[in-house]
């Protein structure tokens, strides 16, 4: 399969980049980690004339902790995510286990956190952890760079609060505090297929053992990503009980609306959104001492 | 457009559309065939190259362009001359290939993930091979195959 | 002469491939790897359409893309004589490029050649077509009321294709009638795909002596080269087919595609090298299919568990046309093999095909012929009976296995099969796995309402097409040859007319050579794949090549023993008569001292050979007298996930029984990869087509191909029961872990949600599936 001809232009900074963009708008495109725009266009879904290639520019490739908060770079590949040191700090369990389940292994090593964002595929597993930790995206625009809350950042399947012209420069993630931890969950028919269905969990502890803080979403269960605002609501400030998971695992279901397709009907998809919330509830509870 | 690439440590200067899949440069520009290409979709693996000595990258999924002044090994790299690597050693010793089509991809991604975890354990071989399609050995050899490397690559020094 | 193989020179040698390097070292030649100066790339226009007239082709802008240099239509190629090929089956005739209609979707509709891959690209993409849609017929059932008929170029004018069937209907259906118990379950074996690795592709020119050089990859370089001739009239001396490494085949690479006729016709058109490659996508949407087979299957029984009768009637898909690889007397395969193991006193199999708008095939992916399709609906069946009459499983098998004594055995559909200890192997499988443990577990588990699966299959299959009384492929007899030649220093070479696609040739072709010459298996080389070179042979597939080529390998070597026994006594200054061949050496009879070895021979052929005819080499051509049954016991372990419909393959032992082992090394291998992909077969895999037509699984991220993760770990074991009539006692193998193992996956899974009373869910069993049954057994409780 042969992509349609394209101009090729390699940007060396961040200014370049943009002026690029705003140069050509809707007929450039970024070219950071690629894995899902060099397959739309080796089948021509995507043909855009203008290539930016911003693979070239050192200042995108970072991932750092900066006064409380998690900066992911435009360019930091899903790989760096699973190495990093921090990862295996249980406040971060949510983003180590979904940096281990990204399309697959190979992929990962070119795949980038933020592109995986601006895609915003309908079962991407980046989306759902950005919506569960409270993520927002720092996007560069004409009038300057602002940063938008994740739950405004993604407005439609494969459609972002990025602007033709614009580019999206960093993710980021408040960094939870101690007593806290999360979990990824996904069923996927075999490793590099879409979720069939997916639930991202994160939780906080008060010190008395109720909870403090919730993030539930879902992957694969609408156009975009959703946070289960039901479930949080359910969550927050009860003592974590069967019961609490049941009533949070069953508002997952209720809100999960998912396409019929080859990976699964309906009902069954509804069933799993549910069941996996309950699992990743589980496992962030178990990961901060607590069995249910 | 003229890229500059380096492959097994031989400088390649061509010239290409931006569209050429670094696949193809690799096979037609460069006269490399042993890397693959086996599908449309990034599935399967055969195509499977290493950039700048450490990332494992499917070729079919990146532009010649993007490798520009950039390093590349292929499965024509890894031999030391006459002496095999170990992970070369190891697919012929365990028979882990039937067909050889999948064989590079496989032996480049095992290179990358041996790079980065030296001592796999089993579970860790057949998460990390999970990103490369076989339809003929079943996966169990491939696994012995690297498992023999990695032993012969980090054997233990005695005193 | 010997039959049976004694130990062991090289024979049962689980020696270390000699065809590795060049693969480890990325230098094998495979199709894509030739590149000649001048070559054009052709890419091929496809029909988005599943049923359509085509109204207009109009090229003109295509051939504005610079670079681009012909393109060619059916109508083009109909005004040559090329409009329509034949297809193997050789009943019915498939079009090169769509000529009036499309019959599928993703069919063949335009040739486009050009200077780069990227010129035919954007060529054929600036090709327009103008079609007007026809109604579809998506499926065999719909297709058989003729309601729309799809194929107005044939004499009969219906869907239908033929109506095959053997056995006795009558004696089978009293039988059945009177019989105390009766089960009876449709069984849908689904489409699938068997996606080997490297696509389908050729390079194809004619070179300055006028001869039509086609590298191709093909399973079977011979017939495609005999039916070139008689396509094209090219004189057969003319044509020079090579078939260079394969990157796998499963039959995928038997079938004539159009792709490679529009290259030779390029070539010769253009005067340039020709080269196809296909795309995935178009490997999946448009090349041979394997299965779609609806199979209703009844089986009798008595109260004890005796079987007394079975019948099968089958519907089967077989896309737009009838492009089933069979031989000619066989348009449904050996499906007669369904009564599989057992002893039936009676049996009566028919099968009825059909026209759909899908792609052409039918025979692939390691089928055997249809015996994936058999096996599978007799180890289903017998375990939805033994479901039904509340027997062990194994023991509703034991009881009505053929005997160890009853060998060869007649079967009721006219088979002789060869050899067998079923019951052994049985013994040793369930030995291994722990069977009665596993019981026990099993009861403690569905106590508390978990589910666990034991599923077995004791499957005989049949291979090694064939006797030329049965079979032949468009008339040609299913034979095989071998050449060898032995050089002065004792190394050699050794011809066929088979083609390995990764089962080993080049090492186990030599071992048996070696074996019967006493010399050493790294210096025989292996040839396969040029026609100008290879005796004549009908090609790898259907796990025929061991047990013909590999025949044939031992008899021309034995053909050579005898020429090197007179050169030998020679040597030896005796009679002929005093000679034996004895410890891999020649040796006078009664005075072990006095030997030479067939290394001494070899350089006496060429430089002492006194009266004798010089060199040492022999050539044969081997007609088996029978087909082999390697035959096999495998056990699955599940457990499955109430909530998720997962179902977690914890153990799988396959012991098989492929009678003498050449290399146990190599055919461990291919039980590993048929596992595997009897596995993706029973969980993930199927080509789905929605009701208007379409493709649904066009590329890998659709049609799920196993990654090591999913990949269960295989236990495999053997008992060896030889072949009886083979010179070396083998059987062939390759095949067997498809044929067998789906069953047994299935069979477990069932047995897994049996107390729930859920009875049979056809196959790929999904997640969604198996939920969904749960979801429906727990309701209909309530």
């Amino acid at each position: 399969m042969i992509p349609a001809a394209f101009d090729y232009i390699r940007a060396h900074s961040a200014d370049e980049a943009f002026a690029q963009l705003q140069k050509h708008g809707a007929d450039a495109r970024v070219l950071a980690g690629g894995q899902s725009l060099i397959p739309a266009m080796r089948f021509r879904l995507a043909r855009p004339s203008v290539l930016v290639d911003v693979n070239g520019i050192g200042d995108f490739d970072y991932i750092r902790m900066n006064n409380g908060t998690l900066c992911i770079g435009a360019i930091a590949r899903d790989v760096a995510v699973e190495r990093a040191s921090w990862s295996g700090d249980r406040r971060w369990s949510l983003l180590h286990d979904a940096s281990r389940v990204v399309a697959d292994p190979v992929v990962r090593q070119t795949g980038t956190v933020v592109g995986s964002l601006c895609h915003n595929d309908p079962a991407g597993d980046w989306t759902a952890v950005a919506l569960a930790t409270r993520a927002s995206v720092v996007v560069r625009g004409k009038s300057g760079s602002r940063t938008v809350p994740i739950d405004e950042f993604l407005v439609d399947s494969y459609t972002t609060a990025v602007s033709e012209g614009e580019i999206a420069l960093e993710a980021r993630l408040p960094v939870p505090d101690d007593r806290s931890a999360g979990s990824y969950q996904k069923i996927e028919r075999k490793v590099g297929d879409f979720a069939t269905a997916a639930a991202a969990v994160q939780l906080s502890l008060n010190a008395d053992g109720t909870i403090r803080t919730a993030g539930v979403a879902l992957s694969a269960a609408g156009p975009c990503a959703v946070r289960v605002e039901e479930a949080e609501r359910l969550l927050v400030g009860q003592k974590p009980t069967a019961d609490v998971i049941r009533a949070a695992a069953a508002a997952a279901a209720k809100k999960s609306a998912p396409q019929a397709d080859l990976r699964g009907s309906i009902p069954y998809k509804k069933n799993l959104a549910g069941v996996l919330v309950a699992r990743g509830l589980r496992q962030a509870l178990g990961r901060l001492g607590v069995t249910i | 457009m003229k890229v500059t690439v380096t492959v097994n440590g031989t400088v390649y200067e061509r010239d290409v559309q931006p569209r050429t899949l670094l696949a193809y440069f690799l096979r037609e520009d460069c006269g490399l065939t042993g890397t693959h290409v086996g599908c449309d979709t990034s599935s399967c693996g055969c195509c499977v190259v290493v950039l700048d000595g450490e990332r494992a990258v499917k070729s079919c999924n990146m532009f010649a362009v993007q490798a520009d002044g950039h390093q590349i090994l292929t499965v024509e790299g890894l031999a030391n001359g006459a002496t095999l690597h170990p992970l070369q050693q190891g697919f012929w010793d365990q028979h882990g290939l039937q067909c050889g089509f999948c064989t590079p991809g496989m032996l480049l991604t095992s290179y990358a993930l041996l790079k980065h975890n030296p001592n796999p354990s089993e579970a860790d071989i057949r998460e990390g091979l999970s990103g490369n399609l076989c339809r003929c050995t079943g996966y169990q050899n491939i696994v012995k195959a690297v498992q023999q490397a990695a032993g012969q690559m980090h054997e233990p020094v005695s005193a | 002469m010997s039959t049976q193989a004694t130990d062991r020179h090289a024979i049962g040698v689980a020696m270390k491939r000699k065809e590795d390097p060049r693969f480890i070292q990325g230098k094998g030649h495979y199709i894509d790897d030739l590149a000649f100066p001048g070559m054009l790339y052709l890419a091929l226009v496809r029909s988005p359409y599943p049923h359509a007239e085509i109204k207009n082709i109009d090229i003109a802008d295509a051939m504005k893309v610079p670079g681009v240099k012909a393109v060619i239509t059916g109508k083009d190629l109909d005004a040559a004589g090329l409009g329509w090929l034949p297809t193997f089956h050789g009943f019915d005739k498939q079009m090169v490029l769509a000529i009036g209609k499309v019959l599928f979707q993703y069919q063949e509709v335009a040739a486009v050649f050009a200077e780069s891959r990227e010129a035919a690209a954007d060529g054929a993409e600036a090709v327009q077509v103008d079609y007007a849609p026809l109604p579809v017929v998506a499926d065999p059932f719909t297709s058989k009321t003729d309601k729309v008929l799809l194929r107005p170029d044939r004499e009969q004018k219906t869907n239908h294709i033929f109506h095959w069937e053997v056995g006795d209907k009558d004696a089978t259906a009293r039988a059945l009638a009177s019989s105390p118990r009766r089960i009876k379950e449709r069984l849908w074996f689904q489409r699938c795909h068997p996606a080997p690795l490297e696509p389908c592709g050729c390079v194809a020119y004619f070179d300055t002596m006028g001869r039509l050089q086609f590298h191709v990859t093909s399973q079977a370089p011979h017939v495609y080269r005999t039916a070139l001739a008689l396509v094209t009239g090219i004189p057969e001396d003319k044509i020079h087919v090579i078939s260079p490494d394969l990157g796998g085949g499963f039959g995928n690479k038997v079938p004539i595609y159009p792709g490679y006729v529009c290259a030779i016709v390029g070539a010769l058109k253009i005067g340039r090298p020709v080269k196809w490659i296909e795309t995935r996508t178009e490997n999946l949407t448009s090349t041979g299919f394997a299965r779609d087979y609806h199979m209703d299957v009844e089986i009798g029984a008595t109260e004890d568990g005796r079987v007394t009768a079975l019948h099968v009637a089958t519907t089967a898909d077989h896309g737009a046309f009838d492009a089933a690889a069979d031989p000619s007397k066989y348009p449904a395969g050996i499906f007669g093999i369904v009564t599989g193991s057992y002893a039936f006193p009676v049996a009566h199999a028919e099968v009825d095909a059909y026209f759909t708008n899908k792609a052409p095939g039918g025979i692939a992916y390691r089928c055997s012929f249809r015996v994936t399709e058999a096996s599978y609906a007799i180890e289903r069946g017998m375990d939805i009976l033994a479901d039904e009459l509340g027997m062990d499983a194994a023991e509703l098998r034991s009881k009505n296995f053929v005997k160890k004594e009853q060998f060869p055995y007649p079967s009721a559909l006219g088979f002789t099969y060869d050899s067998g200890d079923y019951q052994k192997t049985l013994n040793l499988a369930l030995e291994k796995i722990g069977y009665k443990q596993l019981l026990e577990e099993q009861a403690e588990k569905r106590a508390r309402g978990e589910l666990m699966g034991i599923g077995i299959s004791t499957f005989t299959e049949v291979v090694g097409a064939g006797p030329s009384k049965h079979f032949d492929i468009l008339g040609i007899k299913m034979f095989d040859s071998a050449e060898i030649r032995i050089h002065p220093t004792g190394a050699g070479i050794v011809r066929t007319g088979t083609k390995s696609q990764g089962q080993g040739h080049e090492t186990t072709w030599a071992q048996i050579v070696a074996e019967e010459l006493g010399l050493d298996p790294q210096t025989i080389m292996v040839e396969e794949g040029d026609t100008d070179t290879a005796p004549y042979g009908l090609g790898t597939y259907a796990s025929r090549s061991t047990p013909t080529a590999g025949a044939a390998i031992a008899m021309a070597a034995r053909r050579i023993r005898e020429k090197a026994r007179k050169i030998a006594a020679h040597l030896l200054e005796v009679g002929e008569a005093d000679v034996e061949w004895k410890d891999y050496k020649f040796q006078v009879k009664g005075v072990p001292s006095k030997t030479v070895t067939m290394k001494d021979v070899a350089f006496a052929a060429y430089t002492n050979m006194a009266q004798n005819e010089p060199g040492l080499e022999a050539t044969f051509y081997y007609d088996p007298p029978n087909m082999t049954y390697p035959n096999g016991t495998y056990v699955a372990v599940v457990d499955v996930d109430r909530d998720t419909g997962e179902v977690k393959v914890r153990r799988f032992l396959a012991v098989d029984d492929c009678g003498t082992i050449i290399n146990p090394l190599v055919v461990e291998g291919q039980i590993h990869g048929g596992l595997t992909e009897g596995f993706a077969i029973a969980f993930m895999q199927e080509v789905q087509y929605d009701a208007e037509g379409n493709n649904l699984n066009t590329n890998f991220t659709d049609y799920l191909l196993p990654t090591s993760l999913e990949t269960p770990h295989w236990e495999t074991d053997k008992t060896v029961t030889p072949s009886p009539h083979h010179p070396i006692g083998a059987k062939g193998v390759g095949e067997s872990p498809n044929v067998g193992s789906p069953a047994a996956f299935v069979n477990a899974v069932i047995d897994a949600l049996s107390p729930l009373g859920v009875r049979h869910i056809d196959m790929p069993i999904t997640r969604d599936k198996v939920w969904r049954a749960i979801q429906e057994a727990e309701q209909s409780k309530k």
